[in-house]
């Protein structure tokens, strides 16, 4: 391995070194200042003679009499079994002063695409016992469903209630045939001390910690490390998932933070910018970490993902929502006015969705009753919507019969579907029999969306007199 | 994808050296190539083609991950430009951007995941395959004509034709029975030997005599589509909608259900997922007209978002141009893109790599040339065989933001002649296929009528207008009623929104996971048209007769049109719902 101390110049996380040997693109590079640190980076940009490197722990304390060692390899995570339970820091070393970590292998955290033939198309349902999530926008195994928030919302209540109550119904029966566990895969990017201590002490609070692997990268560590954060507690994910059986749940956030890292990168490199400054190779950047998630035929294990993502000023058609939900596999939206109305967890469900829903839902999945209820209470909610803002002009005495029935739905759809709290955990069952609860307010022939044999089976007759007496 | 001839790739062209490497661009110096030249690039051999030559230094796109790959390391040319391998096998097939088949690929590389310096040809070498010949020794073949077919799946004879850059001759031999695609099976009175595939290159069109306008819709059983906005067969469409708007629904129903012989589909940087459930489906999917799997008349390209960027460069050129080759058969080909704008962003990232000067919103400034080069082959061809055949071409647009006005999406609107508008609001109320009628149109809607009237009804065009009438009049109205509420309009506009609702609910509306609702032949989508025109007339002769509005919304046989679509039976229960309004709505005065 040769050493250089040939630093031409210092720009940002950037270095620029001149070699005499060719170096590989994306190969590691480990820097050593004058002062004895140690820091890493990775080739960005290799051509006869100069190479630039992109520092992970920032460039500060290189000089340029620093010197610069190819270590000839590409970035590799070292796992095993062992990282169940651990903490480690945003570029994958053990901050939690355990026992050192002794690698069955060590991974090219790029990681390969997974071969479209090769994949098995999701279909398991995961009960979160979030009746907003299970009921109306269904998250399965291998699934990517990223939660857009916003700033001051509660989305990391919500993604700890999905990371606690995350359940396959079958398997609490007792079919353990398949003997695949369940892990979350924890993966922090430039999140507040504090955040992470909420994270760190529910974890420890209710057990998690134990199937769990942490990858935390805070707000104050260097911005650069959150390019290799995500990469690393994917590759770990795989790792179980498809070696280890386990049925992977994987939590990244915060994915805004990633994406300005991305672009302060693309800045310092000087590239011909995209919308909003953002790289122009973001959606494949991005791309490259979402794809990350599914099955693959003949494993046992999955890869499930719940990145998180604070949309800035709440605005979905900026381009880090934007890319994100044309990759993912649909979005649950948390909605600020649901917040301060004080619903619990306060989300949106009509631009809310889950592509993958309607496979994993039905007879011998769910229920019969499941997918017509949904689009029922869809329907039912964005008509009861509409008619508010023409309440506020009229006022409700102007409204018909009928339309005040639409109004009326909408209110209680908010105060008792979505409305539940954080620490409710509600069984599918329950979920869709208050959904039958709420659509027996409304007269049966409005029921279009759902076949005639499941209204008799299921309409609550009596709540229709009840209704029409008040 | 084609393998250059080995001794011919020692006499044309010399290796180079590998200069510098970022992402998918690589240069090289002292390589002899030319532009669109294939080549393999460093110790593993990655694929890449030439996009850039200046002075010594040659510039390439490479179409697998470069990591590792270092200075120093060879390119060696194949002397080749960027080809398909085209024969029988294609149908049934699944391929990724450069036309390497994915089983073969997840067989040659014994893991799930997608290695590196793989490859593979595009249709299978060894595989015999029953070779019929249509023509005699003796007779006069010319480029183009067909000379024998072969089964290649149940659904699709495979017809082998004399290439369109032979000269043609007398047929001197000519053989019959079982071959692989590289056995010569004619032989011609030029020298000239004829095997069961050939070989072109994507970006070149292939040949035709003539482009004709096209006069026959592409049947979709789709209500919105057939009805509202047709496409024709040899046209184009563009479906541009905001994420969750449903627009790979919407092309994977055309995938499924269109009156075309022959599918394309092109996964361009989408959803690994999504493709997967086209593989699973659609083996298992019968073909609306013939019975047989719908994946005996499909063939996939998937390029997925994480897979290689250059590679998702060429997919939409590998797809078209497999589309031409079964054009020049004479069959009808239907090519769906799902997504044009990851097409095009594909172009952006690679010609940011070349620090080309950028355009609007910094896509290359030949974007728009490129997007009408591509909708250009699409058509209604006279071959050069003399026979006629058709693709059409229906491209996905994934504006940012859903904003119509990128560049992307107004190219594509400069060119394509039907349009498709998803919108994200109708998609958040469930109403799917979430195709705005106000926005959408189709310009072959006058040169399509023809066909309606006298395949389906002869007064398609007055009932459609009609239709269409309702939809405007009925936005209009919602801007009062968002003001006033609706119970202040005059009687007659309160009955025309109720008509508009059955219209949207009943008719424009159609659920594509219902068995039965998931295809509406031509005939359905005429006939509950017209029961909601029945109600519309019975109605409004009711109000002049001075029933109250109130009376007529609550007959029972109206909400009945709603289960329409759903109805198996749709003829005798569209006459029946028509007998009871009748009935229903005169007994009221």
């Amino acid at each position: 391995m040769k050493e250089y101390q040939t630093i031409t110049e210092i720009s940002g996380p950037l270095v620029f070194a001149e070699v005499d040997e060719p170096v590989g693109y994306d190969e590691i590079v480990e820097i050593e200042t004058p002062q004895g640190d140690t820091l890493r980076g990775q080739v960005l940009e290799s051509s006869d003679g100069l190479v630039s490197i992109q520092v992970f722990e920032g460039t500060g304390g290189i000089d340029r009499n620093a010197s610069v060692r190819f270590l000839g390899e590409t970035m590799k995570m070292p796992v095993t079994e062992d990282l169940l339970g651990r903490v480690l820091d945003g570029s994958g070393n053990p901050i939690d002063d355990g026992p050192e970590i002794v690698p069955d292998e060590r991974r090219d955290i790029v990681g390969e695409a997974i071969n479209p033939f090769s994949r098995e198309y999701p279909e398991e349902f995961i009960q979160t016992g979030v009746s907003a999530i299970d009921g109306m926008n269904t998250l399965v195994r291998g699934q990517k469903l990223p939660i857009f928030s916003g700033s001051g919302l509660p989305h990391n209540e919500l993604a700890l209630q999905i990371a606690r109550q995350a359940t396959v119904p079958e398997e609490e029966e007792g079919d353990e045939g398949d003997g695949s566990e369940f892990a979350v895969i924890f993966g922090a990017m430039g999140i507040t001390q504090e955040e992470a201590n909420e994270f760190m002490d529910d974890f420890e609070r209710t057990g998690a910690l134990e199937r769990s692997v942490v990858f935390m990268n805070l707000a104050d560590d260097p911005a650069v490390e959150r390019q290799v954060t995500p990469r690393l507690a994917l590759t770990t994910a795989e790792y179980l998932a498809f070696e280890k059986d386990y049925h992977v749940l994987v939590i990244l956030t915060d994915m805004t933070n990633y994406c300005e890292a991305l672009r302060e990168i693309g800045a310092a490199r000087e590239e011909v910018p995209g919308r909003r400054g953002y790289p122009g190779y973001m959606y494949t950047d991005l791309a490259q970490l979402y794809e990350r998630a599914g099955r693959i035929e003949g494993k046992e294990g999955s890869v499930t993902q719940i990145p998180i993502l604070t949309m800035p000023g709440d605005d979905d058609t900026h381009p880090i929502p934007d890319l994100t939900g044309y990759i993912t596999e649909g979005q649950i939206m948390m909605d600020r006015d649901l917040n301060s109305q004080g619903v619990e967890p306060p989300i949106n469900v009509l631009p809310s969705l889950s592509r993958l829903m309607d496979d994993g839902i039905g007879e011998g999945l769910t229920r019969e009753d499941h997918g017509d209820v949904s689009d029922q209470m869809y329907a039912a909610y964005a008509e009861g919507e509409d008619l508010r803002d023409l309440v506020n002009i009229v006022g409700r005495e102007a409204l018909s019969e009928r339309d005040n029935k639409f109004l009326d739905f909408a209110d209680r759809f908010e105060e008792e579907f979505v409305q539940q709290g954080y620490d409710t955990n509600r069984s599918i069952d329950e979920t869709l029999e208050i959904g039958w609860d709420l659509l027996s307010m409304l007269p049966e022939e409005e029921l279009n969306r759902i076949d005639e044999e499941l209204i008799d089976e299921h309409y609550r007759e009596e709540e229709v007199e009840a209704v029409q007496a008040d | 994808m084609s393998q250059a001839d080995e001794t011919q790739t020692e006499t044309v062209s010399e290796d180079g050296v590998i200069e510098s490497v970022s992402g998918p661009v690589v240069t090289a110096t002292d390589l002899d190539a030319r532009m669109n030249d294939v080549v393999y690039v460093g110790d593993e051999g990655l694929m890449g083609e030439v996009i850039e030559i200046e002075g010594n230094l040659t510039t390439i796109q490479v179409y697998e991950e470069t990591s590792g790959v270092g200075p120093g390391e060879p390119v060696e040319n194949t002397g080749e430009p960027l080809s398909v391998d085209l024969g029988p096998g294609m149908l049934d097939s699944i391929y990724d951007g450069v036309q390497r088949p994915l089983d073969v690929l997840e067989d040659k590389m014994g893991t799930a995941f997608l290695d590196r310096g793989v490859d593979a040809p595009g249709i299978d070498l060894e595989k015999q395959w029953e070779f019929e010949p249509e023509v005699e020794e003796g007779d006069e073949v010319e480029p183009g004509d067909v000379v024998g077919t072969v089964p290649e799946t149940v659904t699709i004879d495979h017809k082998v034709m004399v290439p369109p850059d032979y000269e043609g001759g007398e047929v001197t031999a000519i053989e019959s029975g079982e071959f692989t695609v590289e056995e010569t099976v004619v032989e011609l009175s030029s020298g000239e030997e004829i095997q069961m595939h050939q070989e072109w290159p994507v970006r070149q069109a292939r040949p035709a005599e003539n482009k004709e306008t096209p006069t026959e819709p592409l049947v979709t059983g789709q209500r919105v589509q057939d009805g509202l906005f047709p496409l024709a067969k040899g046209g184009t469409a563009a479906i541009p909608g905001p994420f969750g708007s449903g627009k790979t629904v919407t092309q994977q129903q055309l995938a499924k259900w269109s009156d075309a012989d022959i599918v394309v589909y092109i996964g361009c940087g989408e959803r690994g997922n999504e493709m997967t459930e086209v593989i699973e489906d659609f083996p298992e999917l019968p073909d609306p007209q013939t019975g047989n799997p719908l994946m005996a008349r499909t063939c996939l390209i998937a390029n997925t978002s994480n897979m290689p960027v250059a590679a998702r460069e060429s997919c939409i050129y590998t797809g078209i141009t497999i589309a031409e080759y079964y054009r020049d058969m004479g069959y009808d080909v239907a090519l769906m893109a799902d997504s044009t704008s990851r097409w095009a962003e594909a172009m952006r990232e690679i010609s940011s790599r070349l620090e080309e000067m950028p355009g609007e919103e910094g896509y290359p400034a030949y974007l728009a040339a490129r997007l009408s080069e591509f909708y250009e082959r699409a058509g209604r061809f006279e071959l050069i065989n003399g026979d006629e055949g058709t693709i059409s071409v229906v491209g996905a647009v994934s504006p940012p933001g859903g904003d119509f006005s990128e560049p992307v999406t107004q190219n594509t609107l400069r060119i394509v002649k039907t349009f498709w508008a998803l919108d994200a609001d109708l998609a958040e109320r469930r109403h799917f296929p979430s195709i705005n009628w106000n926005e959408s149109y189709s310009l072959y809607k006058d040169q399509l009528d023809p066909w309606w009237t006298s395949e389906i009804a002869s007064d398609w065009a007055e009932v459609r207008q009609w239709a269409v009438d309702v939809l405007d009049e009925e936005d209009e109205l919602q801007e009062i009623v968002q003001l006033v509420g609706k119970d202040a309009l005059p009687e007659d506009q309160q009955l025309t929104l109720e008509v508009a609702r059955y219209l949207r609910e009943a008719w424009l509306q159609q659920n594509a996971l219902h068995d039965v609702d998931t295809y509406c032949e031509p005939e359905k989508t005429y006939r509950m048209l017209t029961a909601i025109k029945t109600f519309n007339d019975e109605a409004f002769d009711a109000l002049e007769a001075g029933v109250p509005v109130e009376e007529i919304q609550d007959v029972d046989a109206a909400p009945r049109l709603n289960r329409m679509g759903t109805s198996e039976d749709w003829e005798a229960f569209i006459d029946e719902i028509e007998a009871d309004l009748e009935e229903q709505l005169r007994a009221l005065y």
